[in-house]
């Protein structure tokens, strides 16, 4: 068993992590604190997974949500899709495998990543309405948020959602406020199996480690862990049966990138200047980039790389 | 549970058949990814569906509904040809050697002695031949052609793999490799646990399907250790509570028997409860009956029950049936003889089989009222809702009393788990608006009837006016002196029998356990197994220490487990006959010379010799029971038997239609459809995002899981033209439900005896109250006939049609 975190001081105590631990901020600069926390990460462990749902409830009863009561839609999804109250979702796969021809039921919590190069963050033009942590953690500032959408433009895991109560955009926060007290995400918490489990890192993949070991000695010779380097590793990482193909577990992208659009927004904000007012011209031309599906097309990227490679004149590329 | 859910982390091999507790109960279903995660252990699933704990199995086999028997006499079939027995667990501690009388036989489905009139077996030669000595014989080399290990053998001889496929539709190289897996565990050093629920209690023969696999376990000589055991995972958290404390029409806490008319006195009712053993120097404990009786006398009655009245026995009904269980209960109302009914904590209305038979039953109900915490269908039976509870108020006189109760969270007491522990728990909130402590509700209705019988008299008046009523508040006994009376104390002061003058537990004081009960009327115990629970040093049932000494699960300080806080029954049975462990590993008791040590409280006199006293000292025979006697109505060996309606006759047995003493009411037989009409396999379960009918109260459980579904497989979704996420109809010879399409690869078509069998899975959880969309349930569905020994409905096997309907197709 992953030994249990000890249950919280019921005397106030200061939260472990705030602004000055900030290493990106959304369309404005920051000075990066000059140590790193140690880095966190959630382990979500496929196999042991049972369904059962408790990670939703208990992420919308911890986060205050209410979600729509939907009706069924001939499978066991419910909701049908991430929502801007449902922050997280099990999805369902019934997947015969080829070489057995049996049937594995796959069921994967899906959820924001928590991605070491977040593209949502890199795609946000609102200064300052999405954060990373040095710890790793991904988070939305709401009060600062534009409802712009970008940030689901920027996500290769088509993640975060607009509200249309208020217009902006919400996801999983890996409960920052449960972190910043020395707690794991409720997900964890609640979750019967262990099958999220929630501590540094460096623990995460130890704890991987011994997990993939003991699916391999069942047959899974494929077994693995999924912390993508497309994206720079990630902050939520998967233990999969069949880490060869992520893909079979409800789309999960086998080597998914930040869109190359981004960095050509990136390119015209830096040059703009988000303030000025040419910028608005220029956010209206990357727009019409933008609107299309989030799923990039071969089409897209070479004409993306294209005008990536020919930034405008005198705009500095981004390096991070 | 013969062991506790954290056991399960010491097993080798899980078997979760009857039962799917990743779905149904996913919190303790924690201990077996533990197993599999610490000790490498296996799953094994097998059920008609690719469930959620298939999801995460080591090996999954598919079993058409009601053909469990068959399967797992197959598997013991299978063990006797390959010789994967625990021989020396088998012959030292089951009844292989007993001889059995003359006269026993099996032909054409059905034991010697059956009464096709009476529908019931005159069971008389179902038992041991006794010999000269007054004891059972035995065949310690199982020659004797009627040992139980030859009768057994034969028995199971029919059920070779070929005939489980043709029965079961488990394809024979699936069943092999489930056979072969199972069988493994015969090793003294490997461990199989078995875990079930209502997919093996809601049959017809749902306690056979049970002992089918206690018998597996015992010639595996898996019962008694650590990984071990038959295991019950219990469906509400107290279920187990409910059974202990007796709330069945025929028993009394600590499953003691409720008399029956034909016992009319004391003498008479103990004359067949002296339980002599059947081999010499075994325990019987049950020998000491008339201790726990008495006792139980005492703190029902009091002062009032004294040896002169013979302990108030005429104070205690006399059942002229053999149980009012619930279907007898609706059985009378329907025919207008039950005319007021109390309804606690229960939602009949849904929980009940053949739906439209209850609402008629209620709707004949001078009065109804319903105790409980949350709004129900059946307090509410007599209001339209559409398709979804079509009657006319108009015509319906029942008067309802709704009793607003207090649900867990906001009360005191214990809540006993499926592993026997008693765990107390504190009041969490503050009850709303109206809502009482059942506690309250019950002493108020008893002290207005006691003033009643006092003012007016009546017949019988001395079980109300005497019963024992000395709470510091006569309106409300607090959980605590419930408890108190439930654990026992002594009267007067009890006296060393060697030295008189030694008071050794003084009048008021608590017992220490049930070794301290008297059949002379000098104790109290309202319920003998939990005698222990609450003694001198405090409530041993709040006891929060989770310390666990080397890792063996036990965690024997932790709450409070009965009997005598142990925690493993038959534990006596983890060591061979000299008195070591069979697995040095996973050692529990082991016999040092002198008594027995060890992790837990030993089940057996400290002092018993190993090679004297048998592990399984409630059985007069001290050994446990492959041959159960005439203890069941059904068989002493479990024999298959088709479900009510099935789709295929019964194979090794053509002639007899469902379990030959099911009881079933005389207008019932009427209500059986065949397969002919009614085509399809249906079968009832739960989902994990739903408990029974109270979540869908709850807004974020609603989400979850919105809306009645119905699941088939693609094949038959096909062959009618039914759409994923499309409106069926489904109906039966009693009923029709309309509900989505759930079109899954989870469910595949069977063969069955070269016929092809479709499953209809029908999910409870819905209704017409609550946050969720409004619904059906199966039981508007499903048959009027239990289980042959408990009369548990049929839920879990039936038949049906299905259809596609107009509506909305996702």
């Amino acid at each position: 068993m992953f030994p249990p975190l000890p249950n919280p001081p019921t005397a106030p105590t200061p939260p472990r992590f705030g602004d000055k631990d900030l290493i990106r901020r959304s369309a404005s600069s920051v000075t990066p604190p000059a140590q790193r926390q140690t880095q966190v990460a959630k382990l979500i462990d496929v196999s042991k997974c049972i369904g059962c749902k408790a990670c939703q409830s208990a992420c919308l009863e911890w986060n205050d949500m209410v979600e729509e009561v939907g009706v069924n839609v001939g499978v066991y999804d419910n909701p049908h899709d991430l929502t801007p109250n449902s922050f997280t979702l099990m999805r369902f796969t019934e997947w015969v495998n080829p070489e057995t021809q049996n049937l594995e039921w796959l069921i994967r919590k899906d959820g924001c990543m928590h991605c070491e190069d977040p593209g949502c963050l890199k795609a946000c033009p609102a200064p300052g309405a999405i954060v990373q942590y040095s710890n790793g953690i991904v988070d939305f500032v709401h009060e600062n948020c534009i409802g712009c959408g970008y940030c689901v433009k920027g996500c290769p895991f088509n993640i975060p959602r607009i509200s249309k109560v208020d217009e902006k955009a919400y996801k999983c926060t890996l409960c920052s406020d449960r972190v910043a007290v020395g707690q794991g995400p409720a997900c964890a918490k609640a979750c019967p199996t262990q099958a999220i489990v929630f501590g540094t890192k460096d623990e995460m993949k130890t704890w991987a480690d011994g997990r993939i070991k003991d699916l391999k000695s069942r047959g899974y010779k494929n077994a693995g862990l999924y912390d993508p380097p497309g994206v720079g590793g990630t902050h939520v990482m998967y233990v999969l049966h069949h880490a060869d193909k992520p893909e079979i577990y409800a789309g999960l992208p086998n080597n998914p990138r930040i869109s190359p659009l981004v960095e050509i927004w990136k390119g015209v904000a830096k040059y703009a200047g988000f303030a000025a007012i040419g910028a608005l011209a220029a956010v209206t031309v990357v727009h019409g980039l933008f609107s299309g599906a989030s799923r990039v097309s071969s089409h897209d990227e070479e004409k993306a790389k294209e005008m990536a490679d020919k930034p405008p004149e005198g705009t500095p590329r981004e390096n991070a | 549970m013969t062991n506790s859910w954290t056991d399960i982390k010491n097993t080798d091999l899980v078997v979760v058949m009857g039962g799917n507790a990743a779905e149904a109960h996913p919190c303790g279903f924690k201990w077996v990814t533990e197993a599999k995660a610490n000790r490498g252990a296996k799953l094994i699933v097998v059920d008609p569906r690719f469930t959620r704990t298939a999801s995460v199995a080591d090996y999954y086999a598919p079993i058409r509904q009601g053909t469990d028997i068959a399967f797992l006499l197959g598997v013991i079939n299978h063990c006797i040809r390959n010789d994967k027995i625990q021989w020396a667990y088998t012959k030292a501690f089951t009844n292989a050697a007993y001889v059995v009388k003359e006269g026993f036989g099996w032909q054409d489905g059905l034991f010697t002695g059956y009464d096709e009139e009476k529908r019931d077996y005159n069971r008389s030669t179902w038992d041991y031949e006794i010999g000269p000595d007054g004891y059972a014989v035995v065949d310690e080399t199982l020659q004797h052609p009627r040992c139980v290990w030859n009768l057994l053998k034969q028995h199971v001889a029919i059920y070779t793999p070929e005939m489980v496929e043709r029965i079961c539709g488990t394809p024979k190289d699936k069943f092999l490799k489930v056979a072969e897996m199972i069988s493994e565990c015969s090793s003294p050093t490997k461990t199989m646990t078995s875990m079930y629920a209502l997919g093996w209690t809601q049959h017809s023969k749902g306690s056979q399907n049970i002992r089918a696999m206690a018998m597996l376990q015992l010639i595996l000589g898996n019962i008694g250790v650590r990984g071990g055991g038959m295991n019950a995972l219990r469906g509400h958290s107290n279920i187990q509570g409910l059974t202990d404390i007796g709330l069945m029409s025929n028993l009394i806490p600590g499953y003691l028997t409720i008399p029956t008319e034909r016992e009319p006195t004391f003498d008479v009712y103990m004359s067949t409860r002296g339980f002599k053993p059947l081999r010499p120097d075994q325990m019987s404990y049950w020998q000491n009956y008339r201790k726990f009786f008495v006792s139980f006398l005492k703190s029902m009655w009091g002062d009032a029950a004294t040896p002169e009245n013979a302990f108030a026995y005429d104070w205690l009904p006399k059942l002229d049936v053999p149980a009012y269980d619930v279907l007898r209960a609706f059985e009378l109302m329907h025919q207008g003889k039950m005319n007021g009914y109390f309804c606690q904590g229960f939602n009949p209305l849904l929980s009940f089989p053949n739906r439209k038979k209850i609402t008629a039953a209620l709707s004949k109900l001078k009065f109804l009222v319903v105790m409980d915490p949350l709004q129900t269908e059946t307090a509410r039976f007599w209001e339209n809702h559409g398709a979804n509870n079509d009657v006319n108020p108009a015509s319906i006189q029942t008067e309802v009393i709704e009793l607003p109760t207090t649900c867990f969270a906001e009360d005191e007491g214990s809540l006993v788990n499926s592993g026997r522990w008693l765990q107390w728990h504190w009041a969490g909130g503050t009850p709303p608006g109206e809502a009482k402590h059942d506690a309250w509700i019950m002493a108020q209705i008893h002290l207005r009837l006691k003033e009643l019988y006092r003012k007016e008299g009546g017949p019988v008046p001395e079980p109300i006016v005497n019963l024992d009523w000395r709470y510091a508040d006569p309106n409300e006994p607090t959980p605590e002196e419930l408890a108190k009376e439930l654990n026992g104390s002594a009267v007067v002061d009890i006296t060393d029998p060697n030295d008189p003058t030694k008071v050794v537990v003084a009048k008021g004081k608590q017992l220490v356990s049930f070794a301290a009960l008297r059949d002379d009327g000098k104790t109290a115990c309202g319920c003998w197994i939990y005698s222990g629970c609450f003694t001198e040093a405090g409530n041993q049932m709040a006891r929060r220490d989770n310390s666990d000494p080397d890792d063996t699960g036990a965690f024997g300080k932790w709450s409070w487990s009965w009997p005598v806080n142990r925690r493993i029954l038959y534990n006596r049975a983890s060591a061979d006959v000299s008195g070591k462990p069979w697995d040095p590993s996973r050692k529990l008791l082991e016999w040092d010379g002198t008594k027995w040590t060890g992790y837990d409280v030993p089940d057996i006199a400290p002092n018993a010799k190993p090679d004297v006293v048998m592990p399984f000292i409630m059985n007069p025979e001290g050994v446990s029971r492959l041959f159960t006697r005439a203890m069941m109505r059904d068989g002493p060996f479990p024999s298959h038997y088709e479900p009510f309606e099935s789709p295929v006759a019964n194979v090794v047995a053509p002639k007899v239609r469902g379990n030959p003493v099911a009881r079933v009411f005389r207008n019932d037989f009427e209500q059986f459809g065949d397969a002919k009409e009614f085509p399809y396999a249906a079968t009832s379960y739960r989902l994990t995002e739903h408990f029974h009918f109270w979540t869908k109260h709850a807004h974020a459980n609603a989400v979850l899981q919105p809306e009645f579904f119905v699941e088939i497989s693609e094949e038959l979704a096909k062959e009618k033209g039914i759409k994923k996420g499309g409106m069926v109809r489904v109906w039966s010879k009693r009923g029709s439900v309309t509900a989505k399409a759930v079109v899954t690869k989870r469910i595949k078509p069977l063969i069955c005896d070269g016929k092809t069998v479709h499953i209809v899975g029908i999910p409870l959880h819905w209704g017409f109250i609550g946050e969720a969309k409004k619904g059906f349930g199966p039981n508007s569905l499903t048959p009027y006939v239990g289980d042959a020994n408990i009369e548990t409905p049929e839920y879990k096997a039936f038949l049906v049609d299905i259809e596609p309907i107009a509506g909305p197709v996702a």
